[in-house]
């Protein structure tokens, strides 16, 4: 019987997976669901075993079987590992990721499954942290802070327990690392969290998932069902979001865990001293500690080999918005940005001109194409004015309406505020309706208060344009600095750099080539 | 959950029971899973059953009402018989979502965020589904759409206004 493997990720599932899948157990093949290989543009993807090895067909429909299993369809692929946009990638995280039945244990164990575990067995804990040190693994949810330092942290705190928290509230638009790797590679996840409760000496953990990743939970929950032997004594939960933004920072999150609104904390204290139920808590990103086993198994030195400056290992980077090849491009830090918009991206999906590009989710900076030489650097992106964030790069092509992004910026933080600080929360209602004078062409003027008679120092002329717009500067002062989070804290990024870059969308005159620089 | 629905009027009995299931097992933190659980049995979290989370997990009506109303996902009513959820978010506006938006409003005669009188379907926003490279993205009651273009519009307004 034919071995034929579909996958069963989330994005290939809206793009018809499923009905491929049946067509082909109709067929008579043995279906195989794997995770995503990360390439939407052949998806849906069928990949059918020979000799050879696998072959991928895409995109192909439920009709196309009979064509695929004799070899003669049409969008043949090939061997995917060999398709350009793979060929250049270094896989360290998502190497088993569209490759094995993301459930299976057995193919777990098959491709490299657990060596890390076992190997953080052989080792002390304080040994683990220190390789986690060595391979200058930064975290992978935006911040960029040294995942060994935070690990040490907790480690070193006196506590009756402690905890392992995963933030799986993956929520930037445009990323998706986190939920093709829990639904491709749940183990791996798993499999890093325990490296990290023996490092720490954490005897359990959680995994909380946004509620917007139904596949993803339902992955997680069935893997930490089965594999809850395997990782004794250290025990596992998914809790599930209920659609809040910003549970996803990492304050608000453990409150929701604890059955609260998922308001901000102020730190200090640090969840590494004070964190869920008051406990010593590692909270780290999906890719943060999915990255763990690979260089506990590989050593520390075989993951700091690959990056570049600061930035050590590899990236995830998911490419996404309105792009000819999007998808998951894990590659070492580095490459840059023009080299994965337009050399692995491909350029626009609508073939028109890029206009601009937005790195790092709703929060992160918009580049124009002059700026494409930026290296994905954590350092080289924040002396940019902008961040890696979770490495989502949204790709907008030249209709785009920059005055409308940062609009949407501060409308978004407006939806999404917690409401615990008055910056983000009033300051985001107030960037819309201050773009949305500047757009108009309508500055404010005198109000009721200013022309009364009393009112002798007021100022009763209307404001000019460059007054409104030093006014939003003004604002995105106040939110970023004043913030007590990095949602109030960051939504100036999106809305300056529109600003910066693309004055003229705000009425203003053309940004020079240079200015750019 | 479209066949939750038809328990519109849930007996205060049968919130208990589930309510109890999570007051004996001692889960910490057991607020969110709680209400996710009462809104999958009864597809919404009534309000009657505020005091008896109350009392069950030792917090006050403040305190559940303050969770219940601060995440979007928990509804007080029971919901439409059809929902779909369009994703706003930044990738998908770069691959036409405006449009789309504008054209299921128009197709449903239903604003963003607003239920048919009917209580046949309501238009959700959701922000970012994950499938950023193959937008315009919905949730057609929790089935994911994706590359939603007129022609897919057609096909999900037949669907869920039958």
């Amino acid at each position: 019987m034919t071995r034929v493997f579909v996958s069963r990720d989330m994005a290939s599932v809206a793009l018809g997976a499923d009905d491929l899948a049946q067509a082909f157990a109709r067929a008579g093949c043995e279906v195989v669901r794997t995770g995503g290989r990360g390439l939407f543009a052949i998806e849906p993807l069928v990949e059918v075993e020979t000799s050879e090895g696998r072959i991928a067909y895409g995109p192909v429909g439920p009709r196309d079987a009979a064509a695929v299993l004799d070899g003669t369809h049409a969008n043949r692929v090939g061997v995917t590992a060999e398709h350009p946009f793979f060929a250049r990638q270094q896989r360290f995280t998502f190497a088993r990721c569209g490759v094995i039945d993301p459930l299976s244990l057995a193919d777990y164990a098959e491709h490299g499954g657990w060596k890390g575990l076992e190997a953080a067995f052989r080792l002390s804990p304080q040994e683990v942290v220190d390789a986690v040190k060595a391979s200058g693994l930064r975290g992978r949810g935006g911040a960029g802070f040294p995942t060994g330092i935070k690990w040490q942290t907790v480690r070193d705190a006196e506590a009756d327990e402690k905890f392992i928290v995963c933030n799986a509230d993956e929520g930037d638009s445009g990323t998706f690392a986190d939920r093709m790797l829990m639904e491709g590679d749940p183990y791996c996840l798993i499999e890093g969290m325990a490296i990290a409760g023996h490092a720490v000496g954490a005897g359990h953990g959680y995994i909380y998932i946004r509620s917007e990743y139904p596949f993803a939970v339902r992955t997680m929950r069935d893997a930490v069902a089965r594999s809850a032997g395997r990782i004794a004594p250290f025990t596992l939960e998914v809790r599930v979001g209920a659609g809040a933004y910003v549970c996803g920072e990492e304050t608000a999150l453990l409150d929701s865990i604890e059955g609260k609104r998922g308001q901000v904390r102020a730190k200090p204290p640090l969840p590494a001293i004070e964190g869920l139920f008051g406990k010593p808590t590692v909270i780290n990103n999906v890719l943060s500690l999915a990255a763990v086993p690979f260089i506990l198994s590989e050593g520390a030195e075989a993951y700091a080999e690959v990056g570049f400056g600061r930035s050590r290992g590899t990236m995830p980077v998911q490419i996404a918005g309105n792009v000819r090849n999007g998808g998951l491009c894990e590659i070492g830090f580095g490459v840059t940005l023009g080299e994965l918009v337009n050399e692995i991206g491909g350029g626009t999906a609508s073939g028109r001109p890029v206009r601009a590009v937005q790195v790092g989710g709703p929060l992160g900076a918009y580049f124009p194409p002059a700026m494409f030489h930026l290296p994905f650097d954590y350092e080289a992106f924040a002396a940019a004015g902008g961040l890696i964030g979770h490495a989502g790069i949204t790709v907008f092509d030249d209709t785009v309406d920059m005055a409308r992004m940062a609009r949407f910026a501060m409308e978004f933080c407006a939806v999404e505020s917690c409401g615990k600080c008055t910056p983000c929360r009033i300051g985001s209602t107030r960037g819309v309706e201050l773009i949305d004078r500047i757009v108009a062409g309508a500055p404010r003027g005198a109000g009721m208060l200013e022309i009364m008679p009393q009112m002798r120092n007021a100022r009763t002329a209307a404001r000019t344009q460059d007054e409104e717009i030093a006014l939003l500067r003004d604002l995105c002062d106040t939110m970023k600095f004043g913030s007590l989070c990095a949602l109030g804290g960051f939504t100036p990024y999106p809305v300056l750099s529109a600003l910066d870059h693309f004055p003229e969308d705000f009425g203003g005159a053309s940004a020079l080539p240079e200015a750019a620089e | 959950m479209p066949e939750a629905v038809t328990k519109a009027m849930p007996e205060l009995a049968e919130i208990q029971t589930v309510i109890d299931r999570f007051a004996r097992n001692g889960m910490r933190g057991a607020l969110l899973p709680l209400l996710h659980a009462l809104q999958e049995e009864f597809g919404f979290v009534d309000p009657q059953a505020v005091p008896l989370i109350a009392e069950a997990l030792n917090l006050s009506r403040a305190e559940v009402h303050g969770v219940v109303s601060f995440y979007p996902d928990f509804r007080e009513q029971a919901p439409a018989r059809h929902v779909v959820k369009l994703c706003r978010a930044e990738s998908c506006q770069s691959r036409g979502s405006a449009a789309i938006e504008a054209e299921l409003v128009r197709r449903l005669g239903i604003g963003m965020g607003d239920a048919r009188p009917d209580g046949q379907v309501a238009l959700e926003p959701i922000y970012c589904l994950g499938l950023c490279a193959i937008g315009p993205n919905a949730l057609v009651d929790e089935r994911p759409v994706a590359g939603i273009d007129r022609a897919a519009v057609e096909r999900i307004v037949a669907e869920v206004t039958a």
